[in-house]
C-alpha cells in the first residue's frame, strides 16, 4: 500500500464534506478496495469508511412495501435480516463469497463498484430497485452503465438501496472455481405487471437484462418457455474459466433453473 | 487394541499445540535487530534484453540503504543444478547460467532484476518503482513443441537450442520395444497434458540474512525442506562461504510440497546483502511473488502407446514426453521427468519392454520442479489412463484388464531399472472393490439419472518409488549429491533424549511420529524424547524431506542411532548388574538380566553415563551420544489402488466427487492418523490437479493465473469424505523399519481416478469422448460433450 489518511465520519454529511478532499475514496467493507491498495494499484490520498455511519446501515420497510438496505450494511445482515421480507434476496446475500467476506462487504460497496461478475446488481436490475445516494434516487435500469460503470458521479456515494419485492424471485448461480464469483448468474424477480431476468457475470458490459426471456416469461412463466431460449455470446466474457459460447449457455441454463425453483 | 504410544499408536500431534494456538516459530516471525528489508524489482515481461537498469534517482529516495542490480552478482557464481543428466547419446544436458539477479537479459514474468534494501519494506517498494528499467522485448516460447522447432527464440543464446537434453530410457531397449508393436494385436495411443501447478504451501517463502562480523558466520534464516543442501549449495556455489561459517535454520515451516527443496535467488541474495550493508536484510514473499518465483510442477505434454497381444496382455509400452523446464533448471529439475518418471513406467504392471522418451525443454515460464510426487504423478496419469483406454477399446472390465496383468511376484526386476522389494497389488485391488462398494454403483448412478445427472465411476493403481535414494545409485544417475539421512541421538543425564535428525517437518508431523519409534526401541515414554530438526548446527548433517524419504530414510539413521545407544547403555547395565552382557535385556525402559529378577532402570544407567562413579571406565567412554548415518540400498514402492465416483451435470458440466476410496500398502505404519491425513492431504492435491489447478501462461509468456482470482485451489467444499485404508501392509525388506513413505501416495494415486471416472459419466450420457485434459473445468467438460 501506499501511504493514506483516514477519515472515519460518523454522519453522511461529514463523510460528503471528507470526500471533497482531493484524492479522496470512499471505503465501505474494502473487499475490493483493500487488495487493490494492497497490490498499490490505487493511490488515494485519503479514506472515507462508511461503516461508522449508523444512518446508513440497517433494514427496514417503506410505505410502499419496498425492503430498504442501508448502503452500509454487510451481506450477512441481509442474509439474516432480510430473510422473511425478501428471501430470494437474503439467499442471494448468504452465498456472497466466504462468511469473512460476508461480514465484511456491504451492499452499497458491491452496487457502488459495479464488478461484472458481482452478486447484488443482478439484485438490484432484476427487482427494478432504486439506488438512493446523497443527492438523488436513480433507478436501477439507469443506474448500471457497463463493466465497473454507474451513473455515479464524482462525491457521490449510495446510501441505501430500496428493493420492491416481487411475487416471487430465485437467484441461479454457477461459481468460478477460483475466485468463487459468479461465473455466471441469474436473478429472476416475477411481479405482477411483468417479469424482470438480471444476468451477472457473462457479459463484457456487466450486468444485464435478459429481454428475449422476460418475454417469454411475461406469457408462460414455466422453464419451458425459456428452455431453448439462446442468448448470443458475442458480448460475452471469454477467460480461462470459460468461453463466451459456455457463459451463453449458462445463461440460459441457469435461467430455467432460477424459473423452475419458483414457477 | 490401538496401542497408547510407540510404533503403531495413533499418538495425537503433538507439534499440533503450538501450530494451533498461533505458538509456532515460522522464519516471518523471526526479527533481528536492525533488520533491514528487500524488495524484488520483477520483470514483468517474458523475455527480453535488459538494455539499462537505471538507479540512481531510487538511490536518493528515503530510507534506502542499497540497490544491487545483475552487475553485484556478476563476479559470484550462479545458481546451481544439483542433478546432471546425461541425453540419449550419453551427451550431459545443456545447463544454462542462471543468475541470481537478471543479467544481460530477463527470461521469465517474475525474474528478478534489481534488490532494493531499505530501512522499511514500504520505502523499499517505494524506491523500486522509481528504478527505470529499460528492456527490448524479444519474442517469447512458451509453447514446448514450438520451442524446439528450427529457428525458435532462444531462450539462452550462448546453448545451442532450447532443448536441455532428449534423454531415451533403456536407450538399448528402443529396437525391441519397437519390434514388439509391430507384432502387436491391439495398440492403444493416448495423447495427453500434465497440467503445470502452483504448489501453494500456506506459509510463502521467507529468508533473513545475518552476518556476524565478530566472527564471521553467516546466518541464513529460510523456509527449506532440507536447510543442510541449502547450505552445502549456496556457501559452495554461489556465494563461496565454507560450511563452518554458514548456518542455515528452517525453523518451524508451513508447508513445503517441494517447492521448497530448492535453493532460491533470494536466500543467496539475503545472504550476501547483510554482510554488505551490514544489517539482516529480510524479505517475505508475497503470494503475488510467489506465483511468478515458487519453482512450478508438473508440466509435461506426453504421447503413450500400449501394445497388446491377443490375449491382452501388455507386451510392450512406450512414451514420449516433452517436460517443460522452464526459463532455468531448477535445484533439481532434470532428475523428474527422467530418474523420478521413467523409471516408474512399469506400474503395477509386468509389462516386459518399456521405452521412455524425455524432451526436456527452455521456455520463457518459472522454472519447474519437483512438486508432490515429482514424476511419479506424471508417469502413474499417463499409463493408468492409457489402461483404461485400453479396457474401453478392448471392451473389457478396467479392472479386469488390470489384474490380469499385474505383477505378482516379489522381488520384481522391472524394465525400467529398478527392483521392487514388495507388494501385492491383488491385496490392494481387493480391499478397494470391498470399500467402493462397486455392487451398489449401478444403484447410485440410477439415482442420479433420475435427478438429471450422470454418474461415472473410476479407478486406478498405482506404484511409487520412495526413500531416495542409494547414494551410489543416484550418483550414476547424475545426482551432484548422496542421499543418505543423518541422526543423532543424545540421552540426557536424567534419561531424557534429543534427536537431532537431518529430517525436515513442515506438517508432516516428525516430532511425534520419530519420537514414537524410539519410545517404541527403548521401552519409555514418547514425552521423554525431543526431535531436534531443521538447524545445521544442532543436526550434523542432512538431506531433507522430499520424496515421501523421511521415516524410511531418516526413520531409519535414527533407528542406527538407537541401536548405538541400546548397545552402549547395555554395556553399562551389564557392569552396574554384574553381569555378562549377552544376558541383559530391554524391556519397558529397564534392563534386566535374563532369567533373574536383577534389573536397573533407564534413568540409572542414563546417570551412570554422566556421573561414571561406578562405570567401566577401562572399557567405554562416559556419556550416552551416538550418531549414525543411513544410506538406503534400495528405493521403497508404496502402491495401492484408488476408486473415485463422480457426478456429472451434463447441463453445465460441472463435476462433484460423490466418494473417493484409497486403498494404500505403505508398509509398516508408525502413526496410523498421522498415516491418514497424509493420504487426506495427498488426494486433496491431487483432486486439485484433475479438477481445479491450472497454471497457465499466455502466447507472450504471461502468467495468467497469477493469484486466487484465477488459479483454484481446492477447499474442503469440493473434496468429499474420503475413504481411506491401509491395511494391506507388505513391510519393506530393505529398512530397519519396514516403512515405505506415504507423504505423496495421494498426489500420485487420485488424478487418473478421477478423470477415469468423469470420461465413464460422459460415456454412460452418450458420449464418444475419449479423452479429457485436467483440470476438468465445468467449461471443458461441457464443451467436450458438445463439441
Amino acid at each position: 500500500m501506499y501511504n493514506f489518511d483516514v477519515e472515519q465520519p460518523t454522519t453522511l454529511a461529514d463523510a460528503v464534506q471528507a470526500l471533497s478532499r482531493d484524492e479522496a475514496q470512499p471505503l465501505s467493507g474494502g473487499q475490493t478496495l483493500i487488495p487493490t491498495l494492497k497490490a498499490r494499484l490505487a493511490a488515494p490520498s485519503v479514506l472515507v469508511s462508511l461503516s461508522g455511519i449508523d444512518e446508513m446501515k440497517g433494514v427496514c420497510s417503506d410505505d410502499a412495501g419496498r425492503v430498504c438496505i442501508g448502503a452500509a450494511t454487510t451481506h450477512a445482515t441481509v442474509a439474516r435480516e432480510v430473510a422473511d421480507l425478501y428471501p430470494a434476496l437474503a439467499g442471494l446475500a448468504a452465498r456472497i463469497g466466504d462468511p469473512a467476506v460476508r461480514n465484511r462487504g456491504t451492499i452499497g460497496g458491491s452496487v457502488a463498484n459495479n464488478d461484472p461478475s458481482a452478486c447484488y446488481p443482478a439484485a438490484v436490475l432484476a427487482s427494478g430497485a432504486t439506488v438512493v445516494t446523497n443527492k438523488r434516487e436513480i433507478a436501477a435500469d439507469d443506474y448500471f452503465q457497463g463493466m465497473f460503470e454507474t451513473a455515479l458521479k464524482e462525491g457521490e456515494i449510495v446510501t441505501e438501496v430500496k428493493f420492491p419485492v416481487p411475487e416471487a424471485a430465485h437467484y441461479e448461480k454457477i461459481l468460478q472455481p477460483a475466485s468463487r464469483f459468479p461465473l455466471v448468474a441469474v436473478f429472476v424477480a416475477k411481479f405482477p405487471d411483468g417479469v424482470r431476468v438480471a444476468v451477472t457475470g457473462a457479459s463484457n458490459n456487466g450486468v444485464f437484462r435478459w429481454s428475449d426471456a422476460e418475454a417469454a416469461l411475461g406469457g408462460d412463466f414455466s422453464a419451458q418457455a425459456v428452455a431453448d431460449l439462446k442468448i448470443d455470446s458475442a458480448d460475452m466474457i471469454s477467460d480461462l474459466h470459460g468461453t463466451a459460447e459456455y457463459r451463453a449457455h449458462l445463461v440460459g441454463v441457469m435461467t430455467k433453473r432460477a424459473v423452475a425453483a419458483i414457477a | 487394541m490401538p496401542k497408547d504410544g510407540g510404533i503403531g499408536a495413533s499418538s495425537k500431534r503433538r507439534e499440533d499445540v503450538r501450530f494451533l494456538t498461533g505458538n509456532g516459530n515460522y522464519t516471518d516471525d523471526i526479527n533481528m535487530r536492525g533488520q533491514a528489508y528487500v524488495h524484488f524489482l520483477r520483470s514483468d515481461i517474458a523475455h527480453g534484453t535488459l538494455t539499462s537498469v537505471d538507479t540512481s534517482a531510487a538511490a536518493a529516495m528515503p530510507g534506502v540503504i542499497q540497490i544491487f542490480t545483475g552487475d553485484d552478482f556478476a563476479e559470484i557464481g550462479g545458481m546451481p543444478c544439483g542433478w546432471q543428466v546425461t541425453d540419449k547419446h550419453g551427451e550431459a544436458m545443456q545447463e544454462p547460467k542462471h543468475p541470481v539477479l537478471a543479467h544481460g537479459k530477463v527470461r521469465h514474468v517474475g525474474e528478478p532484476i534489481a534488490a532494493v534494501v531499505a530501512d522499511t519494506l514500504e520505502q523499499a517498494r517505494d524506491a523500486a518503482e522509481a528504478i527505470e528499467v529499460e528492456i527490448a522485448e524479444l519474442p517469447a516460447v512458451v509453447n514446448m513443441k514450438d520451442a524446439v522447432k528450427d529457428g525458435a527464440p532462444k531462450v539462452h543464446d550462448d546453448l545451442t537450442s532450447n532443448l536441455c537434453y532428449d534423454w531415451g530410457f533403456v536407450e538399448e531397449n528402443k529396437a525391441a520395444v519397437d519390434g514388439a508393436f509391430e507384432k502387436a494385436a491391439h495398440v492403444t495411443t493416448l495423447e495427453l497434458v500434465n497440467n503445470r501447478l502452483v504448489a501453494n504451501p500456506m506459509e510463502p517463502r521467507v529468508a533473513i540474512g545475518d552476518y556476524n562480523r565478530s566472527d564471521g558466520e553467516h546466518t541464513l534464516y529460510t523456509t527449506s525442506q532440507n536447510p543442510h543442501v541449502i547450505r552445502l549449495l549456496m556457501g559452495a556455489f554461489v556465494l563461496g562461504i565454507p560450511e563452518h561459517k554458514l548456518r542455515v535454520v528452517s525453523p518451524d515451516v508451513g508447508g513445503g510440497f517441494g517447492t521448497k527443496i530448492f535453493h532460491y535467488q533470494e536466500e543467496a541474495f539475503c545472504t550476501f546483502a547483510a554482510k554488505a550493508i551490514n544489517r539482516p536484510v529480510k524479505w517475505t514473499s508475497t503470494r503475488s511473488e510467489a506465483f511468478m518465483s515458487d519453482a512450478h510442477g508438473r508440466d509435461h505434454v506426453t504421447k503413450i502407446q500400449m501394445a497388446l497381444d491377443a490375449d491382452n496382455n501388455f507386451t510392450a509400452l512406450r512414451t514420449d514426453t516433452y517436460a517443460n523446464m522452464g526459463a532455468y533448471l531448477s535445484t533439481f529439475a532434470p532428475s523428474v521427468p527422467t530418474w523420478l518418471h521413467g523409471t516408474l513406467m512399469a506400474g503395477n504392471y509386468k509389462t516386459p519392454l518399456i521405452y521412455v522418451n524425455v524432451k526436456a525443454v527452455f521456455t520463457n515460464t518459472v522454472p519447474v520442479d519437483a512438486y508432490r510426487g515429482a514424476g511419479r504423478p506424471e508417469a502413474t496419469f499417463q499409463l493408468e489412463r492409457l489402461v483404461d483406454k485400453c479396457a474401453h477399446e478392448l471392451g473389457v472390465d478396467p479392472i479386469a484388464l488390470r489384474r490380469q496383468n499385474f505383477i505378482t511376484e516379489f522381488p520384481y526386476a522391472t524394465p525400467v531399472a529398478v527392483e521392487y522389494d514388495t507388494g501385492d497389488y491383488v491385496a490392494t485391488m481387493d480391499k478397494l472393490e470391498e470399500m467402493s462398494d462397486i455392487a451398489g454403483f449401478e444403484a447410485r448412478r440410477k439415482e442420479s439419472e433420475a435427478k438429471g445427472k450422470l454418474r461415472g465411476f473410476g479407478v486406478n493403481c498405482y506404484i511409487e518409488a520412495c526413500g531416495i535414494a542409494p547414494s551410489n545409485l543416484v550418483g550414476q544417475l547424475g545426482a551432484r549429491a548422496g542421499l543418505y539421512e543423518s541422526a543423532t541421538v543424545r540421552v540426557n543425564a536424567t534419561g531424557g533424549l534429543v534427536v537431532m535428525t537431518g529430517s525436515h517437518s513442515h506438517g508432516q508431523g516428525h516430532e511425534t511420529s520419530f519420537a514414537q519409534v524410539v519410545a517404541e526401541m527403548i521401552g519409555i515414554d514418547e514425552n521423554m524424547i525431543e526431535i531436534v530438526h531443521g538447524d545445521t548446527s544442532k543436526v550434523p548433517m542432512g538431506m531433507g524431506t522430499y520424496g515421501s524419504r523421511s521415516i524410511a530414510v531418516g526413520g531409519s539413521a535414527m533407528v542406527r542411532a538407537t541401536e548405538k545407544i541400546i548397545a552402549k547403555a547395555k554395556k553399562i547395565a551389564s557392569h552396574l548388574l554384574e553381569a555378562s552382557e549377552g544376558d541383559i535385556e530391554l524391556k519397558d525402559g529397564a534392563f534386566s538380566v535374563a532369567g533373574t529378577d536383577k534389573s536397573v532402570a533407564w534413568g540409572d544407567v542414563t546417570l551412570a553415563a554422566y556421573v561414571p562413579h561406578n562405570y567401566p571406565l577401562d572399557d567405554i567412554e562416559p556419556g550416552l551420544e551416538e550418531t549414525a548415518f543411513y544410506d538406503p540400498s534400495n528405493f521403497t514402492y508404496p502402491s495401492g489402488a484408488y476408486a473415485c465416483e463422480v457426478e456429472l451435470d451434463p447441463e453445465t458440466g460441472v463435476v462433484t466427487i460423490e466418494r473417493f476410496s484409497a486403498a494404500d500398502d505403505f508398509g509398516n505404519i508408525i502413526n496410523p492418523m498421522i498415516v491418514t491425513g497424509q493420504v487426506h492431504g495427498g488426494l486433496a492435491q491431487g483432486i486439485g490437479q484433475a479438477l481445479l489447478e491450472n497454471c497457465a501462461y499466455d502466447e507472450d509468456g504471461q502468467l495468467l493465473s497469477a493469484s486466487y482470482m484465477d488459479y483454484a485451489m481446492p477447499r474442503a467444499s469440493d473434496l468429499p469424505f474420503y475413504d481411506v485404508d491401509h491395511s494391506c501392509q507388505t513391510p519393506c525388506t530393505h529398512n530397519p523399519l519396514g516403512v515405505k513413505g506415504c507423504g505423496e501416495a495421494g498426489a500420485i494415486g487420485s488424478p487418473p481416478a478421477v478423470v477415469n471416472a468423469v470420461l465413464d459419466a460422459m460415456r454412460s450420457g452418450g458420449s464418444k469422448v475419449e479423452h479429457i485434459d485436467m483440470p476438468v473445468t465445468p467449461s471443458r467438460v461441457w464443451a467436450a460433450m458438445n463439441g
